[in-house]
């Protein structure tokens, strides 16, 4: 329940220093014909993950803009768990063989929640497919269900997704990161992206000294072109391929490269990835591959910040937040057409979108000769995620959902 | 209501100017396009709401972006096809020319169509990323505040969102049906101030952020009040 969660309470009026007082105002006026009606988020995990990242900052600003409003997570037994992130390997295209006692398990956990969790609110917003069948808890004609997800459903596994399809279907609206992932469905199909929070230690301003502090600490050297890949240590980052990309650069400029993300002690394919990358860094000292802790938000701040340029060259990805986090930033980033960066890379305007190791290689050596171009990439980035991409932006497509919502009801 | 003409700068209103705000969700469309064929194919086939989040809704959420984006069709011509020529047109439709959206949808087939019909090769080929034809669901909300005054107006303008400013001054046309926005149509038609309306609808939203159109609106709106 929302009042055992971890929320991040920030009030709204601290916004306005970044926003203008007058975009806090348009909240408080969609808010108003919305003020004591319920809403319930429910998800799967209460810590750890962009949705419950995002939850504990969206939760309390709804609150604070009188909604009654509460955050729900769902229990499950390991089996559950197991079965689950199966499910949403094989939504992103994995193969995978799904059994009859799989499909079981996952209902017989939903129908459990049924029992427990109230489900009675006027707007009801299920995250992912974990919770998806609870849809069945619903009665004709009583409220409005809405499933979020957030996952890249381009390529699902045809088994899971047909088996997911039955209850989504019987939703009022889903919403998507990217228009690639929507499905043919019966229901209305939203654009629904994710959001940073631009007062979170992650994004918030730094001071010089820390970051010259950061710096120091993984020896990277703030005199010469910094190039940045900040994301877990995971094939389909193309961590190689950045480095294939660093490689070609590097006959060009004197720069270096950080590839740093979370540490991979207590994921085993992580760890085999990590031992990749480091046999194809080569011992070059001016790559450094930094293994950060689980949670090191300042420290990825700091990285983001000290970046000449940022890449985020990925192979499949749902949202990529990371490219939002730079351009917030007022970075450049160079970065793969793929999942949902083209809807924060708006090619030549906003960053510089790439194919392949050798197209991501010119454009940071464009970016490197172009300073005065990198820079205007970055201050229109930043333009653009305070348009679409900040927490608040997504606080009002929340409010503007539930407003079409009760109009159509 | 003014005559034509007529001086009342410093006057009152019969009818306020109510500011409003609007937010939109977009919905994702059952069509998408990987060629030029089928982008007119789109473009024939598709809803209103859907020419106008990709035209005029775009604008107001790119608005920052003041060198060469107009709208999310030439964009896509020009990064995942690479027809600069074709882009430089479907960029050149200036929506302040429009007051429906079909006479706007009229002459984006036309310069599709024409141009797949003279390159058929390049009409055939395979873009980069394909686009997806979404619309744009409207909500509009009441701010509470309303002016009668030019100076009243002034204060109103000066704490508006984006978004409102955008509703009132780039989405009213189409609302209006009238080649003006919203405050050009309440300075002419509620103060009597025609010039300086003429004035504000002549500031360029496609060479300027909504922040500098805002100024500059500002800027016309203090010039009018030295004159009293």
């Amino acid at each position: 329940m929302s009042e055992t969660l971890a929320l991040t309470r920030i009030p709204l009026h601290e916004y306005a220093g970044l926003l203008g007082a007058g975009e806090i105002e348009e909240l408080r006026a969609l808010a108003k014909p919305l003020r004591g009606r319920s809403i319930q988020m429910i998800n799967s995990t209460a810590v750890g993950g962009g949705v419950a990242e995002i939850l504990m900052r969206l939760v309390p600003l709804a609150e604070e803009l009188d909604l009654r409003i509460k955050w729900e997570v769902m229990s499950g037994g390991e089996d559950f768990f197991e079965v689950t992130k199966s499910f949403h390997n094989a939504l992103h295209g994995a193969p995978y063989h799904a059994t009859k006692k799989d499909f079981e398990i996952f209902l017989a956990y939903n129908e459990r929640n049924r029992a427990t969790l109230p489900l009675d609110a006027e707007f009801v917003v299920i995250h992912d497919p974990q919770p998806a069948a609870l849809i069945d808890a619903r009665k004709p004609g009583s409220n409005h269900w809405v499933w979020r997800c957030h996952i890249d459903l381009s390529h699902p596994h045809r088994g899971v997704w047909d088996f997911l399809e039955t209850f989504v279907s019987r939703y009022d609206g889903a919403m998507f990161s990217s228009p690639e992932f929507s499905k043919q469905l019966p229901i209305p199909q939203y654009l629904f992206y994710p959001a940073i929070d631009p007062l979170s230690e992650k994004n918030c301003e730094l001071e010089p000294e820390f970051i010259a502090q950061i710096l120091a600490r993984y020896q990277v050297d703030p005199r010469r072109p910094i190039l940045t890949q900040i994301s877990r240590f995971d094939r389909m980052k193309d961590p190689i391929g950045v480095i294939r990309a660093y490689r070609i650069v590097k006959r060009y400029f004197d720069c270096q490269l950080v590839l740093a993300g979370g540490s991979a002690s207590d994921d085993p394919e992580g760890a085999i990835v990590l031992k990749e990358v480091l046999r194809e860094a080569n011992n070059d000292p001016d790559i450094r591959v930094i293994e950060l802790p689980a949670w090191a938000p300042l420290e990825v701040n700091a990285l983001q910040r000290a970046s000449t340029i940022v890449i985020q060259k990925s192979l499949r990805e749902g949202f990529g937040l990371t490219v939002s986090e730079a351009l917030w930033k007022k970075k450049p980033v160079v970065a793969s057409a793929v999942g949902g960066i083209p809807i924060q890379i708006i090619h030549k305007h906003t960053g510089m979108l790439a194919h392949s190791v050798e197209g991501t290689a010119y454009q940071i050596r464009f970016l490197l000769s172009h300073p005065e171009i990198a820079a205007k990439l970055g201050e229109h980035g930043h333009e653009h995620v305070k348009e679409n991409f900040l927490i608040t932006q997504k606080l009002k497509r929340y409010l503007t959902l539930f407003l079409i919502l009760a109009r159509g009801s | 209501m003014f005559g034509k003409g007529e001086s009342f700068r410093m006057n009152t209103a019969e009818t306020p100017f109510e500011f409003v705000t609007v937010s939109y969700l977009t919905r994702i469309g059952n069509q998408s396009a990987g060629t030029l064929a089928e982008l007119l194919t789109g473009l024939e086939n598709c809803s209103d709401a859907s020419i106008f989040h990709h035209t005029y809704q775009t604008l107001g959420s790119h608005h920052f972006l003041t060198e060469g984006f107009s709208n999310d069709f030439a964009q896509w011509v020009l990064a995942d096809t690479s027809r600069n020529d074709l882009a430089e047109q479907l960029a050149a439709l200036d929506i302040r020319d429009y007051v429906s959206i079909a006479a706007l949808r009229s002459d984006l087939c036309r310069v599709v169509g024409e141009f797949c019909s003279a390159f058929q090769t390049f009409a055939r080929q395979t873009a980069l990323e394909r686009f997806y034809f979404c619309e744009s669901v409207e909500v509009t909300a009441p701010l509470g505040r309303s002016a009668r005054t030019l100076d009243e107006f002034r204060d109103g303008i000066t704490y508006l969102s984006h978004a409102s400013f955008y509703f009132h001054f780039i989405s009213s046309r189409l609302r209006l049906q009238l080649q003006t926005n919203d405050f050009s149509h309440w300075l002419s038609d509620g103060l009597g101030l025609p010039t300086l309306a003429d004035s504000v609808n002549h500031i360029d939203i496609y060479t300027n952020t909504l922040d500098s159109s805002r100024a500059k609106l500002v800027r016309l709106i203090d010039r009018e009040r030295r004159k009293v």
